[in-house]
């Protein structure tokens, strides 16, 4: 199913209408024939799911020996000497009547329905199958259509029940919330009742159906496939960067559709990429640049605001000045802006995270791994960071296939249990604040203890297991903002030891890979160079690291910062201590690059609207290091224009000149600068579109902090705030069919916890820290150890952030009765 | 009409207990919720789902798989006539007509009584019997439109109440395993050896082969016996 295998294995020879052809040991026949050049016609069969052999439509003759017969090709494997004739009378005669067996029940409702001009059953039936049909008796009828999720419909009487979306809801999601009900002609798809197809990947099915019975509520009579112009492109909605088909009509982005990339997303997408161009779509979009004059925000032109901005940045003093954010943005952009920092406006005040990350000289300093590299067949996978399923949609559905399907050995070393935890073979919870010491006890030669609430034959097993043949590989990022960087890094630094091991980073945040690769972090420059080791002979380049988000953030509360410019920052909702960052924003001069208003441009004085992804061209890097192309599609609405000719103009305005005057101009720099970046440039970037080009290179990795484990005081549980796949985020926000999504705040706490409050499901509890209180609703979950309270992060309702001081290693909270 | 009672819910781990994988246990828990309710209802579906650690679409998808499952509700007897080939040449179609005039309800209906269902039937194997139905899955063979009258009315009286329980009620057929013929709830791919039943069997096979060969080996001698015997007698 997977194309893994070298071509230099030893092949085995078949005859496909008598030509022969070199086949690869055990791969099936319908394949074989199509890499030869022969397509021979199916529904059921997807190469990247099992077969069922549920349509028939793939049949062909094939003599295995026993003389030629009819056999379905997408079930048997080819074998020496297998010969098969695809275009026999025979054959043929199949074709045509499997097709007229499909057609007996579906209704022909080609012209109102969506799939008509992209239809396999309609293409294969003009291809393939019978004139007319013989069937003169009455069809099922059932409801047209039906939601079985809040973006899917299922029209049952146009289904031919080909098993692809129930197989995929079990097999590659793990969902399996729909599937086949009654028998016989009464055969349908559907969910149980009052149990929504809730799934994360509901998307898929839709893509794969072979006809129109699974429709997106997004594209549900928006366009005929004949319309659509498309181009490929990277998803930007997390940092797996999948590879997508942007396809619109009229100037307007209709939906996105997931592309085959081996290496990364092998087709699958999560709604949230799937479904998020609906945001760039929004009328809520900025699309003038707009000024602040008396209290309120007016709209001004590109002049004046690039003339007032430019102003503004240069009149501050550099080390009172700060650029937060940039993760939204292309490599090139993040290029252009760490260029107007770090070469014009002379200040080192750059990060691109925003507390809720890891320090980049870790990220960078790591031996990297590649998610093929990850998912090796027999390796070990050590999940350190946030639950993939609910932050790294496509990177999941990979882990989840390599654990099922490869043998791979997953350990989950996370405060709770996550959305990979029924395929992990471990389940290691470190207590909040304690997961550097049980990540050494992980490495140590001792004996095992009991550490960080784990107990000993918890570790001596999952040692074994870390010991095995197979290479290992860490997740790496931050499952809990309510535990510091400095706890998870130093962990990180201890899993060093294990021999081989490699790193592939779960930061989740779009394409703040390509920031940290741009430099846009204290201390860094472009092409994972340092101040002191980088080659960009700039003008004003600082000699000493600047400040990160916390810190910039603390600075400006104290009054010792003046001017903060926001990329696509929203530290409100965003940085895990939301009192410090309201208090930032109000006392300095905010300046924000954004598509959207949010609760920090509330704060701001300018804001000057970007394009998105969509409607310009440019890179991302995924959380591999892989550079691949985002492709233009559309037009910005209004005025909005690319963040790098912001960046350009700016840096003129401010007296200054970064030199660029096209993604050409860009990648001459970058190449100047970066050696990590060799080769790679706008002509490689459009040779190597699909797979992209994977950027190597790594820094000195820092010392061990050295953070002592957090102390247990009178307050009894740790908190943990995870990020789920809906919140309140803008993208999301503004995506018409993903905003209500949000689960809305509870606490979470192990059954035993639960009952030991002697409350109802629901009830509302105090849940107080050092810092602060606020009162939520609390539901027992037994994916929540002992002493934890788990509370999902920005979910727009209740705000958490209030109990979280940042630079503490963990959270200790308070849970009581009642809303105080 | 819910999920399992307390009762029933102890029976269920019980059932559960006896396979290696809790998923095997959907197909009799169904029978017990049916047995419980006559009928599966939705809340049963997921108390089962719940129990063996699948979605409740599985557990539906399974249930609706089998006819024998009832997800509404039925009669307390399920009538089912044949109406295929063979009955319908001997008067199957007849014989469901009579009895939709005498519950005055259409095949697939339920009397207001709750007390009866008829359901017209695809081919119940028994041919040689036509025309042929069945109440609450008894066979009754050859059967006329009068005697038809008979059983429901033998019905209503309770005088067939021993050998047609009400629909869904498994009482009389349900499996009791005694703990010492368990077959073991390893999982599958940990089994190496032969199932642990066939080890039981082994002394009984022994037995039984031992005692075959002793048998073989008396014929033998008797034939010998005979044959020396008769060489006597010749010499």
């Amino acid at each position: 199913m997977t194309d893994t295998q070298p071509e230099t294995e030893a092949s085995v020879t078949i005859v496909v209408d008598g030509q022969e052809v070199a086949a690869r040991p055990g791969e099936l026949l319908i394949d074989a024939c199509e890499r030869a050049g022969t397509y021979i016609p199916r529904f059921c069969y997807h190469e990247r799911m099992k077969p069922v052999g549920m349509c028939r439509m793939c049949l062909v003759e094939v003599d295995t020996g026993r003389g030629m017969g009819l056999q379905p090709s997408c079930m048997i494997p080819v074998a020496e000497g297998m010969t098969v004739d695809t275009q026999s009378e025979i054959t043929k005669k199949a074709q045509d009547g499997i097709l007229e067996f499909l057609l007996i029940n579906h209704p022909l409702d080609c012209p109102v329905c969506d799939k008509g001009g992209e239809c396999p059953l309609q293409d294969q039936t003009m291809a393939y199958g019978p004139g007319e049909s013989r069937f003169v008796e009455e069809k099922r009828h059932y409801e047209k259509p039906i939601p079985i999720s809040d973006t899917v419909f299922l029209d049952r009487e146009r289904c031919i029940l080909c098993d692809r979306c129930t197989r995929f809801a079990k097999e590659v999601a793990g969902d399996p919330l729909i599937h086949f009900q009654g028998r016989g002609n009464q055969t349908e798809v559907n969910t149980f009742p009052d149990e929504p197809f809730s799934s994360y990947f509901s998307g898929n099915t839709v893509q794969i159906c072979p006809v129109g019975a699974l429709t997106a509520k997004p594209y549900r009579f928006k366009a005929r496939p004949w319309d659509l112009e498309e181009t490929e492109s990277t998803s930007v909605a997390d940092a797996v960067g999948s590879r997508i088909t942007v396809q619109s009509s009229r100037n307007q982005v209709l939906r996105y559709m997931g592309v085959d990339s081996d290496p990364v997303n092998w087709g699958w997408l999560s709604d949230k990429e799937r479904f998020s161009f609906e945001a760039f779509n929004s009328d809520e979009r900025i699309t003038e640049p707009m000024a602040r004059s008396g209290g309120d925000l007016e709209p001004v032109s590109w002049g004046a605001a690039i003339a007032a901005v430019g102003d503004a940045l240069k009149n501050t003093d550099p080390s009172r000045l700060g650029i937060i954010g940039g993760a939204r943005l292309t490599n090139e952009s993040q290029f252009a802006f760490t260029k107007l920092a770090k070469g014009v406006l002379g200040t080192d005040n750059v990060d691109a995270q925003l507390g809720d990350g890891l320090p980049a000289e870790l990220v960078l300093g790591l031996p990297r791994a590649t998610i093929d590299q990850a998912c090796a067949p027999g390796g070990t996978i050590i999940l350190m960071g946030p639950d993939p399923k609910e932050t790294l949609g496509a990177l999941f559905l990979r882990l989840k296939h390599a654990a099922v399907e490869d043998g791979a050995t997953i350990i989950e070393v996370t405060p709770h249990r996550t959305g990979l935890g029924q395929y992990a073979a471990h389940h290691l919870h470190p207590l909040p604040g304690e997961t550097a010491a049980l990540a050494a006890a992980l490495v140590a030669e001792t004996p095992a203890l009991d550490t960080a609430g784990v107990s000993a034959d918890a570790i001596t097993a999952a040692r074994a297991a870390i010991a095995g043949d197979g290479p290992v590989t860490v997740i790496l990022g931050r499952a809990s903002v309510a535990e510091s960087a400095a706890v998870i890094a130093d962990a990180a630094l201890s899993l060093t030891s294990i021999p081989g091991v490699r790193f592939l980073s779960a930061l989740s945040r779009s394409n703040v890979h390509g920031a940290l690769d741009m430099g846009m972090s204290p201390g860094l420059l472009p092409g994972r160079s340092t101040l002191a080791s980088g080659t960009a002979n700039w003008p004003n380049t600082p000699s000493t690291a600047g400040m990160s988000t916390a810190q910039m953030l603390q600075a400006a509360a104290d009054g010792s910062l003046d001017t903060i410019l926001l990329l696509g920052a929203d530290p409100i909702s965003d940085f895990p201590d939301t009192d410090l960052a309201e208090r930032a924003l109000a006392n300095a001069t905010v300046i924000a690059v954004d598509l959207f208003e949010t609760a920090s441009t509330d704060h701001a004085d300018a804001i000057l609207p970007a394009a998105a992804p969509q409607e310009a061209d440019g890179s991302f890097t995924n959380l591999e290091g892989r550079v691949t192309k985002i492709s233009r599609k559309v037009t910005p609405p209004g005025t909005a224009r690319p963040d790098w000719i912001i960046a350009a103009e700016l840096a003129m305005a401010a007296g200054g000149d970064l030199g660029i005057e096209s993604l050409d101009d860009v990648w001459a720099q970058i190449a100047a600068v970066s050696p990590a970046h060799a080769g790679i440039d706008t002509a490689s970037l459009d040779a190597n579109q699909r797979d992209g080009v994977v950027v190597e290179g790594t820094l000195d990795l820092p010392a061990a902090s050295g953070v002592s484990p957090a102390v247990a005081d009178a307050y009894a549980y740790r908190l943990v705030v995870s990020r789920r796949m809906y919140d309140a985020g803008t993208i999301l926000a503004n995506s018409p069919s993903s905003a209500h999504l949000a689960s809305g705040t509870a606490l979470h706490l192990h059954p035993v916890d639960f009952d030991a409050l002697g409350l109802d499901r629901g009830a509302e509890v105090t849940v107080s820290s050092a810092t602060g209180s606020v009162s939520l609703p609390v539901e027992p979950s037994g994916d929540v150890p002992r002493g934890v309270a788990a509370v999902p992060a920005n979910q727009g309702d209740i705000v958490v952030g209030t109990l979280i001081a940042v630079g503490d290693v963990a959270t200790n909270v308070r849970v009581e009765r009642g809303d105080s | 009409m819910a999920r399992f009672t307390p009762d029933n819910l102890e029976l269920a781990h019980e059932i559960i207990s006896r396979y290696p994988r809790k998923k095997s246990a959907v197909i009799p828990l169904l029978h017990l919720g049916q047995e419980q309710d006559g009928y599966v209802t939705n809340e049963a579906m997921e108390h089962i789902a719940e129990l063996t650690e699948v979605t409740a679409a599985e557990v539906i998808g399974t249930c609706t798989f089998y006819e024998m499952f009832k997800t509404h509700p039925v009669g307390k007897y399920v009538i089912n006539v044949c109406t295929n080939i063979s009955c319908q040449l001997n008067g199957g179609e007849e014989l469901l007509e009579h009895l939709e005039e005498t519950l005055d309800i259409r095949s697939g209906g339920t009397t207001a009584d709750g007390m009866f269902t008829i359901e017209d039937y695809e081919c119940l194997a028994a041919c040689t019997e036509a025309p042929c139905m069945q109440v609450n899955y008894r066979y009754f063979h050859r059967i006329s439109n009068d005697e038809v009258d008979g059983v429901l009315s033998d019905i209503r009286s309770g005088k067939l109440a021993d050998t047609i329980p009400e629909h869904g009620v498994l009482q009389r057929v349900r499996q009791t395993i005694p703990a010492g013929k368990l077959a073991g709830i390893a999982p599958p791919e940990t089994v190496v050896d032969a199932p642990v039943w066939m080890a039981r069997n082994e002394p009984i096979l022994a037995a039984r082969a031992a005692a075959k060969a002793a048998e073989e080996a008396a014929a033998a001698n008797k034939a010998t016996e005979a044959t020396e015997a008769n060489e006597k007698g010749d010499a």
